[in-house]
């Protein structure tokens, strides 16, 4: 028994978009316990945490092909489609760059040097901060859904970015400073692991990258 | 002698019939959309279209009634031969009831108003002669398919941009929606009232000149939207859910005001789809009774019992699941949003249903949800539905007509 009122409801993209954020905040915050747990070279419970953290980014990947596979293009949204599907995929980045970077760190067994450890941790999670703050603006959704895009919601939500600019900022500024210390230091350490670790700073700043393109996605979506 | 009891206990059985498919398929879209917002609860939405829809049918739906009865076909042309348009009633309530059986069966999404406008064309046009239909008064109708969903799209798009800018966009919009939401109750009130009154209280036989209906329409209005100020008053926000969503006690208000568009939207629906179910009994009645066509017998009430009751059996029996699974999943229409779409669509219809036009209630519903979609209101709508329903039309009328048909020719074969 089908009814044609309920069915002319599309299945709204707004919960689900949410659900996915959060999985993928959830995935982010497990580089906390993981680079302690890497720092302190305890590597029975980093291997623990990077297969959860592989969990949680196989969990938002299934969510983002449930989301797509509901977005048919016949859908009548105030929104355009392209720009919700635009802003699935760079929400699913900060799933994608946790694993990546939690990967390369067990996969080779590394090691943060002692001097480094202390500002690696606070760049960790400063990167966390900002998947968390990508969470909280994409948690509006549903606000400015029903606010339809106008007024104080998008001033909330316009605020909520700008945190989030800030955020990303100081995340570059920790990098930066991260790598002259690494620089500083490199020449003891074994080349390969250098370039490794170059490569681990990279990966995990671009966690920040992506939280802060959620934010453009937003924006996108409030400036129509 | 005897032939007239058969013809009147068929009209009745198939009437019920018809009667029953109504409220078990229909009304369920008229009532969900409060279920589905948890403004109502599914016994408190039972008791709701129990009540209102039987108020709107006895009240407003006498126009619908009399052109269903006697304003699609030329009863002029069959003075001689009475019993052609007994055999035509019966045969087209029996094919809208089937094929509005069938397509719900089968999900489609029928109209019962094209049902039984497509089945009492098909079988005068060819039953009878394509001159006993008459095609102005059928344009008029068909006609009025089209502009009724628009109608109601563009009131429901203009309610929507009006909440959006009072109350949800403000910074305030729990303080906006206490004061603002029980101004809504009295122009629903009033609208629903007002239309009741003028066009109405004719057909239960009080005359009340226009001036005093606007004036009683008004007092009646602002009665009930003090009461609702009085319950929206008693709401206490809640900060917990507030916090995780912003417009939770808002919405809350909103449900106060769902109630009384959902009340509005069963007394429209009462007032423009039983008359589909009774008005070709009641057009089988008078012609039993009397022998003629052309004599003027009023609607007896137990023509209307039978169609409020039959409307409330089917209610109970089926309508209630259907009422809780299209709740379930009409989620996406919020109180803010399902007031503007109901509010919209009972008024269409109430004024329709005043002029005696027999329109589409759930279309026009429908067409009024894709008017809050319009002012961005609604998260997805799925196109390819409302491609259906349009499709729906196409297939609705020929089948109706056609099941009419083969139902005529049956009846006249077999039956006295």
């Amino acid at each position: 028994m089908a009814n044609m009122l309920a069915n002319i409801f599309g299945s709204s993209p707004v919960q689900p978009l949410e659900k996915h954020v959060d999985i993928a905040f959830r995935c982010a915050k497990k580089l906390k316990p993981f680079f302690t747990a890497v720092v302190e070279e305890d590597w029975d419970r980093a291997l623990e945490i990077r297969a959860e953290i592989e969990a949680l980014e196989h969990e938002a990947d299934n969510v983002k092909k449930e989301i797509r596979l509901h977005m048919p293009k016949s859908l009548f949204m105030p929104v355009p489609r392209e720009d919700l599907l635009e802003l699935l995929l760079v929400q699913d980045k900060i799933a994608n760059r946790t694993r990546d970077v939690s990967g390369v760190i067990v996969g080779r067994r590394m090691r943060i040097p002692p001097p480094l450890a202390e500002k690696f941790l606070e760049f960790v999670n400063r990167n966390i901060d900002a998947a968390k703050q990508a969470r909280k603006s994409v948690r509006e959704l549903d606000e400015l859904f029903t606010a339809g895009f106008k007024g104080a919601e998008v001033a909330l939500v316009s605020d909520l970015i700008e945190e989030l600019d800030r955020i990303e900022t100081q995340t570059d500024e920790q990098q930066t400073i991260l790598r002259s210390a690494l620089f500083e230091i490199e020449k003891t350490l074994d080349p390969i692991d250098a370039m490794f670790l170059y490569e681990a700073i990279t990966l995990t700043g671009e966690i920040a990258d992506m939280a802060e393109r959620v934010g453009r996605r937003l924006e996108l979506l409030l400036s129509q | 002698m005897e032939a007239q009891y058969v013809y009147i206990g068929l009209a009745a059985l198939f009437g019920l019939f018809m009667a029953w498919g109504i409220g078990a398929n229909d009304v369920a879209n008229a009532m969900a959309t409060s279920v589905g917002s948890k403004a109502l609860t599914i016994r408190q939405a039972i008791l709701v279209a129990a009540v209102f829809e039987f108020l709107g049918a006895v009240l407003a739906g006498g126009a619908v009634t009399s052109t269903i009865r006697k304003g699609i076909v030329d009863a002029d042309l069959l003075a001689g031969s009475p019993d052609l348009l007994v055999y035509g009633m019966l045969a087209a309530l029996l094919a809208a009831g089937t094929w509005l059986f069938v397509a719900s069966r089968n999900g489609w999404p029928v109209s019962t108003t094209h049902s039984i406008v497509g089945a009492i064309v098909g079988f005068a046009a060819v039953g009878i002669g394509v001159d006993a239909v008459k095609w102005g008064k059928v344009g008029t109708i068909v006609m009025s398919w089209v502009v009724s969903p628009v109608t109601a799209g563009f009131i429901a798009f203009l309610i929507y941009l009006s909440v959006q800018r009072l109350i949800l966009s403000q910074p305030d919009p729990l303080a906006r929606a206490k004061r603002f939401v029980p101004v809504y109750i009295f122009l629903a009130a009033f609208a629903m009232t007002l239309v009741t009154i003028l066009k109405g209280l004719k057909h239960v036989g009080l005359e009340i000149s226009v001036k005093d209906s606007y004036f009683l329409a008004i007092v009646i209005a602002l009665g009930i939207a003090l009461l609702g100020a009085f319950f929206i008053n008693r709401i206490e926000s809640d900060p917990k859910a507030d916090k995780k969503q912003h417009f939770y006690t808002v919405e809350r208000v909103f449900g106060v005001l769902m109630v009384v568009t959902a009340c509005s939207m069963a007394f429209a629906h009462g007032s423009n789809d039983v008359a589909n179910a009774i008005g070709p009994v009641a057009a089988v009645i008078g012609i039993a009774t009397t022998g003629t066509i052309t004599a003027k017998s009023s609607l007896s009430p137990w023509v209307l019992l039978l169609g409020g009751g039959g409307i409330v059996i089917g209610l109970a029996t089926y309508g209630r699941h259907v009422i809780a699974t299209v709740g379930k999943k009409i989620t996406q229409l919020t109180p803010s949003r399902g007031f503007a779409a109901e509010l919209a669509a009972a008024t269409t219809i109430v004024i329709a249903s005043g002029t005696g036009i027999p329109i589409s209630t759930t279309h026009t519903l429908v067409g009024a949800v894709l008017g809050v979609g319009m002012a961005r209101g609604i998260e997805a709508i799925d196109l390819r539905v409302v491609a259906k329903i349009l499709v729906s039309w196409v297939v609705t009328i020929p089948a109706g007509a056609f099941l009419a048909i083969l139902f005529f020719f049956v009846f006249r074969a077999v039956l006295p």
